[in-house]
C-alpha cells in the first residue's frame, strides 16, 4: 500500500461526501417538491411523455397498484429486449452482420438488463449489433435505474408520510417517479459525462470494425461503437453492463485515470445522494446522515482489506524472480493500478453496479472476498440506485425490532411503529437472497454442467460459482469471468436468480411501504429510541454484517477463506 | 390493471426512442463534430502517414528493437475483438506455469537486464489490450532495445524517459509509458528497428 494510493481512496470518498447533499436535495426537489427545478428546462419533455404514456402524474398509487405499475413496465421490457437479441440479424446497425442470440442467452441478457444486473454472459463486441447495444441495452439501464430511484422512493415515503384517519394509503406514482428521474435526472446528467467521457477517449460512432496493419506488420481489427453514450449512463445508473466483453478494463470504454475516477464517483453519486433524500423525507436530515455513516463505514473496511490483499501480491509469485512487493498485476490494468482497481472493485459491488476495471477472478482470495461479501451483504454499501436505499431500509426495519427486542418495548421508527406484518416481509426479503444464491450454488457445486464451466480448480473454482449467483441474486453483474456462462444452465439459473433477486425483493419492499404508510405517527418521548445517532449507526453496520456473515460464512469459509490459507501454503491446483 | 397496462405499453416505446434510440444518435452526431478524433478511436499514424492501431490499443510486439508490453489474454493475444483477461487465481498452476515460462522468456532475451523482473511484464492486464506498462518495465528493456538497434542504451533510455506519463493531477493512476507511442518514438528516433 501506498500514500498516493489511500490518497486516491481518500479524495473519491470525499467527492462522494461534497455530492450528497446537493445531488440529495436536488433528487428531493424533483420527486417530492411541489414545483420541480429547471422546470422551464426539463417540463416540455416531461409533458410530452405523460402525454405519449396516457398518465396523469398526480393519480397517487397504493403499493399494489405500484408495484403492478413497475412489474408491467419491466415485463415489457423484458419482452422488447428479448426480441431485439433475437432478431437481431434483421435489425439496423449491424455492421458486424451478428446473427441473433440464442434463446438462452437472449433469455439471459434480456433479465440481466431488465433486473438492472447487467450480467455478462454476452461477449459485447463479438456478439451484439450497435442497435442492440443501445436499444435492448442502454434503454434499460436508463429505465431499469429509474424503476429502481422510484421504489426506493416510494418506500420512503411509507415510512415517511403521514396520514390522516381514513386518508388514502397511497405511495406516489410509478409512473411519474420514473419518468421524472429519466429526464430531470438520468438523461441530463449522461449526456454532460458522456460529452466528458469523450474528452478523455472514449469512442462514439458507428463505423464498421477497423482493420489495423500494425507497426510490427501483423493485423489488428479494432472494435467500434456508441461507447460513451452508454458508459455514462451504465455507471450513473449503476448497470455495469460493458459495451465490450471486458467492461471498464477495456481501454476504449474507460481510457484513462480520470475516466476511471469519474466513473467511481458516478456510481456512488446517486446512491449517496438518496439517503439525503431519504433525511429530506423524513424531515430530519440526520435520519439520512445515518444511514450515510452505516454505509460509509461498510465501505472502508471492505476497501481497506481489498487494497490490503492486492497490494501484498500473488503468493505464488513469491518464488519467481520477480519484484517482490510490486502487488497482485494479473487481471490489472497498468494505467490504474493495484489501488484503483482495489477501489473499483468495492465500490462496483457495494452499488450494485457491476462494471469492472480489473477481473476480481484473478483478484487474491482475500481480495476477491471483498466484493462477493460486499454483493452478499445485499449491496447496502450505497447500492445500486434506489436498490441501495431500499435494501437499507429493510435492514433498518430488523436492527429497530432488534434495539426493541433488547428493551421489551414495541420498536418504533419514524415514530411509527414496526409490527408482525413489517418484520415478516423484512424477513422473506433478508431470507429469499440466501436461498438464491445457496440453492444455486450446491446444485451447481454437484452437477457436471455446473463445474464444467469453472476455469479455476480447488476452492477458486467454488468462489467462482458462488459469485456467480451471488451477482445475480444481488443484480450486480460483475464476475469472476473466468467461469463460462454462456451455457442452457447457467443461463438460465442466472436468469431466473436475477429476476427473482430483482422483483421478489422488491415487492416485499414496497408491501412494506404499503403497510407503513397508514400507521399513525407517534409523538417522540423518552423510552423512543433516537435512529440519527451514531449508536443506531453502529447497531444498523452491526446488523448488517451479523446478517450477511451468519448467512454466508459458512460457504465463504469453503470458498475464498480455505484458499487464502491455501496460497500461502503454496497450493496450486 | 388494463389501464396501467396500456400506459406501460405507450412508456415503453416512448423511452425506448427517446433513450435507446434519440439520446444514443444525437451524442454520436455531437461527437464527431466536437472531438472526432477521440471518438473514432484515437488512432495513431507512422511518418509516412499510414495508420498503425490505436493509442489506446495495445498490440502485440515481439521484434528485440521494441519495447514489448505486457502478456495479453485477449483471443489469442492482443485480438481487439475478444478483449479480457486470464480469469486465474492465485491458486492456479496453469497461472504459475505461463508466469515461470513468461519469465524465463524475458530473461534470456534481456541478458544485460539490470535488476529484477517487474511483475506486470509476466502479468496478464484485464482487458488484454492494456496500451501502457510501468516506466521501469519499459527501462528494463532498454539494454536489449538499444543492442537490437545498435545504439547506446543512455539514448534509448532517453527517449523511453520523454515518453512517460504521470500519475493524473498527481496522484490519480499510475505513472505509465504507452508502449505503442514509445515505439514510434524510438523509430522516429533511429530508424525503424531491425527486425
Amino acid at each position: 500500500m501506498t500514500a498516493v494510493g489511500w490518497l486516491q481512496i481518500l479524495a473519491f470518498a470525499a467527492v462522494i461526501f461534497a455530492v450528497t447533499k446537493p445531488l440529495g436535495s436536488y433528487l428531493f426537489r424533483v420527486l417530492e417538491g411541489e414545483r420541480r427545478p429547471l422546470e422551464r428546462l426539463f417540463g416540455p419533455l416531461e409533458r410530452a411523455l405523460y402525454a405519449v404514456g396516457g398518465v396523469d402524474p398526480r393519480r397517487e398509487q397504493t403499493w399494489l397498484q405500484y408495484a403492478g405499475a413497475l412489474l408491467a413496465f419491466s415485463c415489457f421490457g423484458l419482452l422488447v429486449t428479448y426480441a431485439v437479441l433475437r432478431l437481431q440479424a434483421a435489425l439496423p446497425l449491424n455492421q458486424q452482420r451478428f446473427g441473433g442470440l440464442s434463446p438462452h442467452l437472449a433469455w439471459n441478457t434480456a433479465v440481466s438488463f431488465s433486473t438492472n444486473t447487467n450480467w455478462q454472459s454476452y461477449g459485447g463486441e463479438s456478439t451484439l449489433s450497435y442497435f442492440s447495444q443501445m436499444a435492448a441495452l442502454a434503454w434499460h439501464n436508463f429505465t431499469s435505474a429509474a424503476a429502481g430511484i422510484a421504489v426506493a422512493i416510494a418506500m420512503a415515503r411509507g415510512f415517511t408520510r403521514s396520514v390522516p384517519e381514513g386518508g388514502a394509503r397511497t405511495i406516489g406514482c410509478f409512473w411519474a417517479d420514473t419518468i421524472r428521474a429519466i429526464v430531470y435526472l438520468l438523461l441530463p446528467l449522461s449526456g454532460i459525462v458522456a460529452l466528458g467521457m469523450l474528452a478523455t477517449g472514449v469512442i462514439q460512432n458507428f463505423s464498421p470494425y477497423l482493420e489495423v496493419t500494425t507497426l510490427e506488420g501483423a493485423k489488428q481489427v479494432l472494435g467500434m461503437g456508441p461507447v460513451a453514450s452508454q458508459e455514462a449512463i451504465k455507471q450513473l445508473g449503476t448497470n455495469g453492463g460493458g459495451f465490450f466483453n471486458a467492461n471498464a478494463a477495456h481501454p476504449f470504454e474507460n481510457p484513462t485515470p480520470l475516466s476511471n475516477f469519474a466513473s467511481l464517483v458516478l456510481i456512488f453519486a446517486i446512491p449517496a445522494a438518496l439517503t439525503h433524500t431519504y433525511g429530506r423525507m423524513a424531515r430530519d436530515a440526520r435520519q439520512g446522515w445515518a444511514l450515510f455513516a452505516a454505509m460509509a463505514l461498510l465501505f472502508f473496511a471492505g476497501v481497506s482489506v481489498a487494497y490490503w490483499a492486492e497490494a501484498r501480491g500473488n503468493p505464488a509469485f513469491a518464488g519467481l524472480a520477480v519484484e517482490p512487493g510490486a502487488g497482485n498485476w494479473e487481471g490489472k490494468e497498468s494505467r490504474f493500478g493495484i489501488a484503483a482497481s482495489a477501489l473499483y472493485a468495492t465500490v462496483t459491488t457495494g452499488a450494485s453496479c457491476g462494471a469492472v476495471n480489473s477481473m476480481h477472478d484473478s483478484f487474491t482470495a482475500l481480495g476477491g472476498l471483498v466484493p462477493l461479501f460486499d454483493i452478499q451483504l445485499g449491496e447496502v454499501v450505497f447500492g445500486g440506485v434506489g436498490a441501495g436505499l431500499y435494501g437499507m431500509l429493510v435492514y433498518v426495519v430488523i436492527a429497530v425490532f432488534l434495539a426493541g427486542l433488547m428493551v421489551g418495548r414495541t420498536p418504533e421508527y419514524l415514530g411509527k411503529k414496526i409490527e408482525a406484518r413489517e418484520m415478516k416481509l423484512a424477513s422473506l426479503y433478508i431470507l429469499l437472497f440466501p436461498l438464491l444464491i445457496l440453492g444455486f450454488a450446491a446444485w451447481s457445486a454437484a452437477a457436471p454442467y455446473g463445474v464444467s464451466s469453472l476455469a479455476n480448480a480447488g476452492p477458486h473454482g467454488l468462489a467462482e460459482i458462488l459469485y456467480a449467483y451471488s451477482s445475480a441474486a444481488g443484480n450486480n453483474g460483475s464476475a469472476f469471468a473466468g467461469l463460462a456462462a454462456d451455457t442452457p444452465w447457467w443461463n438460465t439459473t442466472l436468469g431466473i436468480a436475477m429476476l427473482a433477486g430483482r422483483f421478489l425483493m422488491i415487492v416485499p419492499a414496497l408491501a412494506i411501504a404499503g403497510a407503513m404508510v397508514g400507521k399513525k405517527v407517534v409523538p417522540e418521548s423518552l423510552g423512543t429510541f433516537p435512529t440519527h445517532g451514531a449508536l443506531f449507526g453502529a447497531l444498523l453496520t452491526g446488523v448488517v454484517v451479523v446478517v450477511g456473515a451468519l448467512t454466508f460464512f459458512p460457504a465463504l469459509a469453503l470458498g475464498p477463506i480455505v484458499e487464502h490459507f491455501l496460497a500461502e501454503a503454496g497450493k496450486l491446483y | 390493471m388494463q389501464r396501467e397496462i396500456r400506459i406501460a405499453l405507450r412508456v415503453t416505446v416512448a423511452t425506448l426512442a427517446l433513450t435507446g434510440v434519440a439520446y444514443p444518435l444525437a451524442l454520436s452526431g455531437l461527437a464527431q463534430l466536437v472531438a472526432p478524433a477521440q471518438a473514432n478511436g484515437s488512432l495513431v499514424t507512422d511518418e509516412s502517414g499510414r495508420v498503425v492501431g490505436s493509442a489506446l490499443i495495445g498490440q502485440r510486439f515481439t521484434e528485440p528493437g521494441y519495447v514489448w508490453p505486457r502478456p495479453s489474454a485477449a483471443g489469442a493475444g492482443w485480438d481487439a475483438t475478444a478483449s479480457g483477461g486470464s480469469n486465474l487465481g492465485t491458486t492456479s498452476r496453469k497461472l504459475r506455469d505461463r508466469a515461470a515460462a513468461e519469465l524465463e522468456r524475458l530473461r534470456a532475451a534481456n541478458p544485460e537486464a539490470i535488476g529484477r523482473v517487474p511483475v506486470e511484464l509476466i502479468a496478464a492486464s484485464a482487458s488484454g489490450l492494456d496500451p501502457h506498462v510501468s516506466p521501469e518495465a519499459a527501462l528494463w528493456q532498454a539494454p536489449r532495445v538499444a543492442r537490437a538497434r545498435n545504439v547506446d542504451a543512455a539514448r534509448v533510455r532517453a527517449v523511453i524517459e520523454s515518453q512517460v506519463e504521470g500519475r493524473t493531477l498527481g496522484f490519480l493512476g499510475e505513472p505509465r509509458v504507452n508502449v505503442l507511442l514509445v515505439n514510434l518514438a524510438l523509430d522516429r528516433q533511429f530508424g525503424r528497428a531491425p527486425e
